[in-house]
């Protein structure tokens, strides 16, 4: 509707994006029609979105860097063969948008000289250039600080009062509330709910955003925690760009239980992981069995961390955890390949041992088919896992760190791993496990915390919680400070 | 997924692009008004046919091994280093660096030492890149290529002036000791009784350092855990990263690694045949080793026997040049075509063989 904001809540990889860019014309739908002002429309490419009037703030900015402002709101729309005529039209147009819709930008500013938000109002100016009436934002905040948020929701304010329509996508329940007239619920890729957000509830949008799917509880016995393995204080991260990423950090791991840690992809999870696992440097202090780890100097490496006995299973076993090309022998001592159990001598490693190991590993560990031989890419995802599962398990490592353990694992192989972690823990060993499935947190963890924004908002015991509480510290809503 | 059998993968695919640029040549040669059919008779004629045919051939495929494994090396890290000639270079002044200063006793001494300040030399001009790749992120690719022309700068400013004898007018050190004097084939071949075996041909006893190379390298790839570490950086740097394999130091040692190979060359053409050091002694060799290392994928096998190929053609080239009216050049555009096909053309060459394998697998 015009003049109205449409909120789009989902976790990620519910299909949030994959609408934007259908309307967008990323991607063509396999089924469907798209009405604009009550007229069929059909959008095969960008082009056809943008003269349709929607315009598009993506997550990751599409500017130019080294080009001005003015340079990259004409960029592709250009109303001539030379450019200075279009340029000198933008300049004048542009200080007609920035009053009408108090978006002020210099024109003449190098995008890589101002900060991201910005960046944003430039994102946002070169919509409206090319006359967007429908303006999609996609996790607008993400980038930005609450300072900057705040000026972009006055902006987006601004624009509703002119009759646009603003559709914005986020996972935060709080912008929902704060700025949005109606929500629509995505939950995998179906739209399960649409309300009026006058007429609707943080704790409802949670309930809707997570469902109530029955959970794949699995079988353990109540942990018996023993001493501490994992101390975790005060972590602070900076990343490349200069934003903090973890914020004050501090956890710990007792021996025999598992540590669950919830929360929304990119809510510092993956930093922490990387920390823990030697390639991230970080300010704070790590402590591994009473003893501390070096958090930046020499010794803070892969392979420092595995002789301390931490074994990790990384959250992108694709990226990270194998090396596709790699058959799976070469690969099931990845990161142990110095280890003097694996080499004849100094300068030889011992090959045919190493193969001969690998298959009794992945005869334990069921992998699927059991060829050392076969290069990683070609085992299923389920199988690649267990792969790289039996390398750092049968390490038997004091603490096994691991993300996102299911991700793109059928189901068959999920109850396996699951079963896995669970007989490493009563095994005596301490386990981090990071996960963006609240299911699967549930139903492995003896205790749960929950990470926003780098932050842990939270601890619960997951047989005391529900899915809705821990849903509202996932979006931020409250945090262990309010109550 | 795999289409194809690992060996059609190996052996199907460089001898599909090996074709495709004999053909193209063949259709250059004809262009030329030459017999493609005579050409190639004379080239087989010229090499495969005599002994000091296979004297020369074998020279330059020393060469070629060096060179191509030094390439080879640097690829299993990913890292594409093009400066093979400035590497050779290097190696050629610590070649004669050895030779000229240091009185040797016999040549089998004298080999080792000039080995040793080769592979230094080489390794030195390899490394000052490799730094600047890993600590500074300066492209390797840009780095080594200026890297060549500062070597032959610095070559030439020897040869003209501190290495160069009093009043010679030639650029090039004085002539290295006899004692530093490498055995030929033919001087080999003498000791073993053949007599009018390899006449003057230059091919010496450093292919057989090639050859010692080949297997050396064959262990560090395939064999060695600094070997996995070269590999794993190569095939993925995220997964390096996350194992703790240092993406600095494999990049140091690689290139040194490749850069040492490289300056190997030199006991080839410095100590084994000029006997002193020239200008431009390299003649590409440098270049020619990236393609050895692409159609030999990269397999120290492989690049012996594309070094063997080469060999081949260059001498068979000199031949053409010395009886038809085909320009030695010619060689360097078969060169190109196969660097073409088996390089930046692979999936073109590729693409119809999986297809053919598709449709026999599916009958």
């Amino acid at each position: 509707m015009p003049g109205t904001i449409h909120g789009i809540i989902g976790e990620n990889g519910a299909g949030k994006s994959t609408l934007m860019s259908i309307l967008y014309g990323f991607y063509k739908a396999d089924a469907g029609e798209i009405f604009i002002d009550g007229q069929k429309t059909l959008i095969p490419d960008s082009q056809a979105a943008i003269s349709a009037g929607i315009g598009m703030v993506f997550q990751h900015f599409k500017l130019v860097e080294n080009f001005t402002v003015l340079e990259n709101i004409v960029l592709g729309a250009e109303s001539g063969e030379f450019l200075a005529p279009s340029l000198r039209k933008a300049r004048a147009e542009l200080a007609e948008l920035a009053a009408e819709y108090e978006l002020n930008v210099d024109p003449d500013a190098v995008i890589e000289e101002i900060g991201v938000g910005m960046q944003q109002r430039v994102e946002i100016l070169k919509a409206l250039y090319r006359k967007a009436n429908i303006l999609i934002l996609d996790e607008p905040t993400g980038v930005l600080t609450p300072a900057e948020a705040g000026q972009l929701f006055r902006i987006l304010g601004r624009l509703r009062e002119e009759g646009k329509t603003i559709i914005l996508i986020t996972h935060k329940l709080r912008e929902i509330m704060e700025i949005t007239d109606t929500v629509s619920v995505m939950r995998r890729g179906e739209m399960t709910a649409t309300v009026k957000t006058s007429e609707t509830s943080p704790e409802h949008l949670a309930e809707l955003m997570v469902g109530r799917k029955v959970l794949l509880r699995v079988d353990k016995t109540p942990a018996q925690p023993k001493h501490q393995v994992l101390e975790v204080s005060r972590l602070n991260v900076v990343d490349e760009a200069g934003v903090l990423r973890l914020k004050d950090i501090s956890l710990n791991v007792r021996a025999g239980e598992i540590l669950g840690i919830a929360g929304v992809a990119g809510n510092g999870q993956s930093e922490l992981l990387e920390v823990l696992g030697g390639y991230q440097s970080a300010t704070g202090s790590i402590r591994v069995n009473g003893s501390e780890i070096d958090l930046t100097g020499s010794s803070s490496d892969g392979q420092s961390r595995r002789a301390r006995g931490i074994a990790h299973v990384p959250e992108d076993r694709q990226r990270e955890g194998l090396i596709m090309d790699f058959t799976a022998w070469e690969n099931a001592i990845f990161g142990y390949h110095r280890d003097p159990d694996h080499q004849l001598n100094r300068f030889l490693m011992n090959n045919a041992a190493i193969r001969e190991e690998t298959a009794a590993k992945m005869a334990r560990f069921d992998v699927r088919p059991p060829n050392p031989n076969l290069t990683a890419k070609n085992f299923s995802g389920g199988n690649q896992q267990k792969i790289v599962l039996a390398r750092e398990i049968e390490r038997n490592p004091d603490l096994l760190l691991v993300g996102q353990p299911t991700r793109g694992v059928d189901i068959g192989a999920i109850e396996f791993i699951h079963k896995q972690i669970v007989a490493l823990r009563d095994r005596g060993k301490a386990i981090l496990l990071i996960s963006v499935e609240l299911d699967e947190i549930l139903s492995l963890s003896d205790r749960v915390a929950v990470m926003f924004d780098g932050q842990i908002m939270g601890e619960r015991d997951p047989s005391k919680t529900n899915e809705k509480e821990l849903g509202l510290l996932m979006a931020g809503v409250i945090s262990e400070a309010r109550k | 997924m795999d289409v194809m059998p690992k060996w059609a993968d190996v052996v199907l695919v460089p001898l599909f692009s090996l074709l495709l640029a004999a053909f193209l040549s063949a259709l250059l040669i004809l262009a030329i008004g030459e017999s493609p059919s005579e050409a190639l008779s004379l080239m087989v004629q010229g090499t495969l046919l005599r002994s000091a045919g296979w004297g020369y051939m074998l020279y330059y495929t020393t060469n070629f091994i060096f060179t191509g494994l030094a390439v080879s090396v640097a690829f299993h890290a990913s890292l594409f280093n093009i400066g093979g000639e400035g590497q050779a270079m290097m190696g050629g002044l610590g070649v004669s660096l050895v030779c000229l200063f240091i009185p040797w006793p016999h040549w089998s001494l004298a080999i080792v030492g000039a080995s040793v300040g080769a592979a230094v030399f080489g390794m030195i001009w390899a490394g000052l890149p490799a730094y600047l790749q890993a600590k500074r992120g300066s492209h390797i690719v840009i780095t080594t290529i200026m890297f060549n022309f500062i070597a032959a700068g610095i070559l030439n400013f020897f040869l003209v002036g501190a290495l160069k004898p009093k009043g010679s007018m030639d650029p090039a050190t004085a002539n290295f000791p006899a004692s530093t004097h490498l055995p030929t084939f033919e001087d080999m071949a003498q000791l073993l009784g053949f007599e009018k075996m390899f006449r003057s041909a230059p091919a010496n006893v450093s292919f057989f350092i090639a050859l010692l190379a080949c297997v050396a390298v064959w262990y560090l790839i395939w064999r060695s855990p600094l070997g996995y570490e070269i590999r794993a950086l190569g095939k993925s740097g995220p997964a390096a990263r996350y194992a703790g394999v240092g993406s600095v130091k494999i990049i140091m040692i690689t290139m040194m690694i490749s850069g040492a190979l490289c300056g190997l060359m030199a006991i080839n053409t410095t100590q084994g045949e000029s006997e002193r050091l020239i200008l431009n002694f390299t003649e590409g060799a440098g270049f020619i080793g990236i393609a050895v290392a692409l159609m030999g994928r990269s397999h120290p096998l492989g690049v012996l026997l594309a070094a063997l190929l080469f060999g081949f053609l260059y001498q068979g080239g000199a031949e053409l040049a010395l009886w038809t009216k085909i320009p030695r050049e010619l060689i360097i555009v078969i060169q190109a075509l196969v660097i073409l096909f088996t390089g930046a053309l692979t999936m073109m060459v590729r693409a119809p063989l999986e297809r053919l394998f598709l449709m026999a697998w599916r009958g």
